[in-house]
Parts: C-alpha cells; sequence; structure tokens
C-alpha cells in the first residue's frame, strides 16, 4: 500500500527574497497519479525538491501518511547517467549505493531494465544511446528499488514529441501495473492531461496553487483519448487556469505561456 | 602550399592502397594521375578490388607507421636534420661548436655504455618522483574537496610551492637532505611534478554533475561511496590530464635536481654526463645525452597519453574515435 502525502502551508522563500512557494497545501492519495502543472519559476521543481528531501521548506509541514517515510524514486529533467558506467551498472546503482549483493541486485535490474524495453542494452554506454532511450535508463534506474513514490521533474521536456508520447504511454502502462504514487511535474498542458488523474495548477510570483483539476477519463488511456472532446476540454480548462492566475498576478511573461 | 597538399593527397592514397593490401604498379600509376589533379581513376580499381574481396579493417605496422599522424611530423623532423647536417657541412662549422646530427648519433653510439646508465638513473628519479606525486597528489586532491575549508587553507600552499623556481630551493634541499642526494633530488622533481595532478584532480573532484549528486543524496550514499562511485570516476580524465602535463615535468625536475647537486660517482645521470660534457668541450656527446632526455620525455608523454586513451576509450569524449 503506498502512503498519502499530505503537505501543509508549505512556504518556501530564497535568500534572495523570491518567494518561490507561498502556502502551498496539497493533499495526495494513495496510487494517485498527479501533475504539476506552470510555468517556469512557479515552484513546481521546488515543491518536488521538497518532497524528495533534496531542498529545505521556510515553514509547513510535509506528511506522509501512515506515519513512515517510503521508498522515493526521482527522475530528473536529464537522464543524468553515469557516462563511465554501463546500463546495467547505471540501473543497479540505487542497489549498490544500499549494499545488495550483486546477485539479487542484478535480477532486479533485469527485471527493471526489461520494463522499459531495453533488453539487448545492457553493456552499452549512455554515449551509445538516444535521449530517448537515455530517459528509459533513467526511469529503469528509478524503477529498480520498487520504489512507493515516483517524483518526475519534467522528464521527458528534452525529448521529441514522438518520443515523449512513446514514453508516455509507456509510463501509464507501467503505472497501470505496478501503481506506485506519482508527482509529475511539466509545463506541457497537453502532457499532464493525457497522464494523471488531477492537474495541480500553479502559477509563479510568488509561486502558488491557483487550481485542482480533476481528470475523471478513465484507464487504460490510448491514442483515441488523446484525440477525443473530453480531453480537449480538459486542456481547455487547464489552460483557462492558466491564464486567469497570469491576468490576476503581477507576471506579464506569463501570457506567453497561455493559448 | 602546393607540396604539402600533394603530399596529403600523397599519404591518403598511400593509406588507400595499404587498405586493400596491395600495391602495384597500375595503382601507383593512378597516383600520379590524381596528383597531378586529373580524375582519380585509382578509386574506380579500388571498388572493382572491393567487389573482388570485401577489405577486412586491419590495421597492419606499415598502416600505422603511414598515417598522417607519424609520417607528416616525421617529414619535417627528417627534413630539419638534413638541412641541420648540411648547414654543418657548408659552413664548416667545427663540431665543438655544433656538431652535425650524424656525428651525434655516432656519439651516442659510441658512449652507449656510459650513457645509459646515467639515463637509468635519471629515469629512476623521474618515476620514483612521478609515482609519487601522482599518489600524494590524488590524495590531497580527495582532501581538498572532503571540506571547503581544507581547501581554502590549504591551497595558497600548493600553489607557492608550485610557483617557488625549483632550481632556487633545490640546493636547499640537496643540502637538507645531504646524506642521500637520491633522495633530494626525487624531492625535487616531486615538488615540479605534484601540482598539475593537485590542480587538475580538485577541479574534476568538483565538477562532478549536480544531478548526480542530488541522486546519490536521494539514496542516502555515505561520503565514501560517493567518493568512489561518483567523484573518482568523474574526475579520472582530469586526473589523467594532470598525469600527462606531470611526466614531462617530473624529468625536468630531476634533470634540474641533478644540475644542481653535480653528483659524482656512479649515482650520476643524465645531467651529470651533460655537465661533463661541457667541462670538456664534448659537445657530440652532450647532444647525445640531450637527445636522450628529449626521447625519454617524448616517450613518458606517449606512455601517458595511450594510458589515458586506455582507460577512456568507452566514455569520455577526449578518447572515443570519431567516425567523420
Amino acid at each position: 500500500m503506498t502512503p498519502t502525502i499530505t503537505l501543509s502551508h508549505i512556504n518556501k522563500v530564497y535568500a534572495n527574497g523570491t518567494v518561490a512557494l507561498q502556502d502551498m497545501n496539497l493533499e495526495i492519495g494513495a496510487s494517485q497519479f498527479v501533475s504539476l502543472v506552470g510555468p517556469s519559476g512557479c515552484g513546481k521543481s521546488t515543491a518536488l525538491r521538497i518532497i524528495a528531501g533534496l531542498g529545505q521548506m521556510s515553514s509547513g509541514q510535509l506528511e506522509w501518511g501512515q506515519g513512515r517515510t517510503p521508498k522515493l524514486a526521482y527522475v530528473f529533467q536529464e537522464a543524468a547517467l553515469m557516462p563511465w558506467a554501463t546500463v546495467q551498472d547505471n540501473v543497479r546503482l540505487p542497489l549498490t549505493l544500499a549494499k545488495m549483493p550483486k546477485r539479487e541486485a542484478m535480477a532486479a535490474v533485469e527485471e527493471s531494465i526489461a520494463m522499459v524495453g531495453l533488453q539487448g542494452f545492457e553493456k552499452c554506454y549512455p554515449r551509445e544511446l538516444s535521449g530517448g532511450m537515455k530517459m528509459r535508463v533513467s526511469i529503469a534506474r528509478a524503477l529498480v528499488t520498487k520504489p512507493d513514490v515516483l517524483l518526475m521533474d519534467e522528464p521527458f521536456a528534452a525529448l521529441d514529441e514522438m518520443t515523449r508520447s512513446r514514453l508516455n504511454s509507456d509510463l501509464l502502462s507501467l503505472w497501470g501495473q505496478l501503481r506506485w504514487t506519482v508527482i509529475f511535474v511539466t509545463h506541457n498542458i497537453y502532457e499532464s492531461v493525457y497522464l494523471s488523474q488531477r492537474v495541480v495548477v500553479m502559477a509563479a510570483r510568488p509561486g502558488r496553487v491557483v487550481a485542482d483539476v480533476a481528470i475523471a477519463a478513465p484507464y487504460p488511456r490510448d491514442e483515441e483519448f488523446r484525440t477525443s472532446l473530453d480531453y480537449n476540454h480538459y486542456c481547455r480548462d487547464v489552460s483557462q487556469h492558466l491564464a486567469e492566475a497570469s491576468l490576476k498576478g503581477s507576471d506579464r511573461d506569463l501570457q506567453i505561456v497561455t493559448l | 602550399m602546393m607540396f604539402w597538399r600533394q603530399l596529403a593527397v600523397l599519404i591518403v592514397e598511400l593509406q588507400n592502397l595499404l587498405r586493400m593490401g596491395r600495391i602495384n604498379p597500375p595503382a601507383s600509376i593512378n597516383l600520379f594521375s590524381n596528383l597531378s589533379g586529373k580524375v582519380s581513376r585509382s578509386t574506380g580499381s579500388r571498388t572493382r578490388s572491393r567487389t573482388i574481396s570485401p577489405p577486412k579493417f586491419r590495421p597492419s605496422l606499415i598502416r600505422r607507421v603511414l598515417s598522417p599522424d607519424i609520417l607528416a611530423p616525421g617529414a619535417v623532423g627528417v627534413l630539419a636534420i638534413a638541412a641541420w647536417e648540411i648547414f654543418v657541412h657548408v659552413t664548416n662549422m667545427p663540431p665543438y661548436l655544433l656538431p652535425g646530427p650524424i656525428l651525434v648519433f655516432q656519439t651516442l653510439i659510441s658512449s652507449w655504455g656510459e650513457l645509459f646508465p646515467s639515463l637509468l638513473v635519471t629515469l629512476k628519479v623521474t618515476l620514483i618522483a612521478f609515482i609519487t606525486a601522482a599518489i600524494s597528489g590524488l590524495l590531497i586532491s580527495v582532501l581538498f574537496t572532503q571540506s571547503k575549508w581544507i581547501e581554502r587553507s590549504f591551497f595558497p600552499y600548493a600553489v607557492i610551492l608550485q610557483t617557488t623556481p625549483i632550481v632556487a630551493i633545490a640546493p636547499l634541499i640537496i643540502m637538507w637532505l645531504k646524506n642521500d642526494t637520491f633522495l633530494a633530488l626525487i624531492v625535487c622533481a616531486w615538488i615540479v611534478a605534484f601540482f598539475p595532478i593537485v590542480s587538475n584532480t580538485t577541479l574534476g573532484l568538483n565538477s562532478v554533475d549536480h544531478n548526480l549528486i542530488n541522486l546519490f543524496h536521494l539514496y542516502r550514499a555515505s561520503r565514501w561511496q560517493t567518493l568512489i562511485y561518483l567523484r573518482l570516476p568523474s574526475a579520472m580524465p582530469y586526473f589523467l590530464g594532470g598525469l600527462k602535463i606531470s611526466g614531462g615535468l617530473a624529468l625536468i625536475g630531476a634533470v634540474v635536481a641533478e644540475f644542481v647537486a653535480g653528483t659524482g660517482g656512479s649515482q650520476s645521470g643524465l645531467a651529470y654526463q651533460i655537465l661533463m660534457a661541457g667541462y670538456n668541450l664534448q659537445i657530440p656527446r652532450m647532444f647525445a645525452a640531450l637527445f636522450m632526455i628529449t626521447l625519454t620525455g617524448v616517450l613518458i608523454f606517449a606512455c601517458l597519453t595511450w594510458l589515458s586513451n586506455f582507460l577512456l576509450k568507452e566514455w569520455h569524449e577526449s578518447a572515443i574515435k570519431r567516425e567523420n
């Protein structure tokens, strides 16, 4: 059973006075797929880093349901692979750091590599792989510890559209099987609507939550969903929230994001 | 300009021929037709033979020697030596001012018995100093990156050690270590050799991908694990770059220290041979010893370059063979 995450009244102010997050409240249920959408500077990555324990909050509270810190995995925007290590060794890294015996670790690595469809590339070095494949390695590395919560920080932002939609579908089908709680940060409205059960819309300066849109469409979501009226409706809904936030806010460059 | 372009074409053609594993008369005719700027027929013959037997990638020794990387500087060297010999002959230069290369070579062979043991002495000092510098340099930079305070406090002194001219402090070191000249020589060579390793490796240890640092933090890696699995591999190319600089410097340091020490007896290195040859006006012998030092320096550099490429060939841009 994956835990729930509760963020209450979280504030984050940087030393230079920038308010990255202002009174952020968010409750994420077990096994939910939630996206944080917003323009750059809205604090979505900051929120994710705070949840991961990679950044400190200025004030507020972060609570895990069931009273324990779950097993986290983090996927960065860049694949962040070790260039001197093979695919296999890169995926094994979290287990190596946990001092898992090699034989046991290799079984998990194999399984993880198979999940992202990279069988046959175990002995390759990262430089031999395409951008999409590197991202798959990065995801395999995140999955190898069998995490409860998957935190993804614009993982597919640097990829081309076709690779991105392939990886989106593959990610969804893996989520369907393994049911981690996913917090997915993106600036792509379409991606967020396609993937998630909830889209949390954020605005910048100060970084804050402005809307929480439930995407009620059932899973599995296939290509048909991407062209459906419902999908269009949700996308328009999310982008309207973004536009309203930018009109209300003092921030002018936000309007570029609106549709 | 024209000459060099033709030479380059010639080299490329020779390579192509050797790739086919045959040099026959028609091919060499093609070669000249190519040189005179006509449309190459050799390409035709190449494709034809390719249909007969597909070329296998077989880097033979001859082919490697004939690669432009070796052939071009080789040609320059041969030309320079020839010019030197001609100059000495034409101007009737006395050998105690400037000996010709042939005389130098003859001297090298005739005094091999004395010069070679000296080379071994110098080489021993160089290698011990270099290995000590590599190990201590690596350890010191690891120490530096463990705490910003250690780096702040000690790095300036590493710089001071580096910027003090070795010629100036060598007499002091030799005086202090009066009982062990060999050790004094090693200390001098070490001082010169260790700084590039420290400075390069420190830079490398600090140039780790920030996402990977975060990842290690997320998986609660210990300081030791971060060092072993992340910082050291990241710093490897920098460390090897430092080694390449230090290899030559260790040799220079050893020779300079020997000059200052001017040691006699059986434990005398190449610098001593150069000094003695100078006193006795045996200038060809001086050149021969100088040549040995230079060649040793080049060999050290070549070995370290090979080591660097060997260790980084799978992943670092510096060692990856490009296809175009």
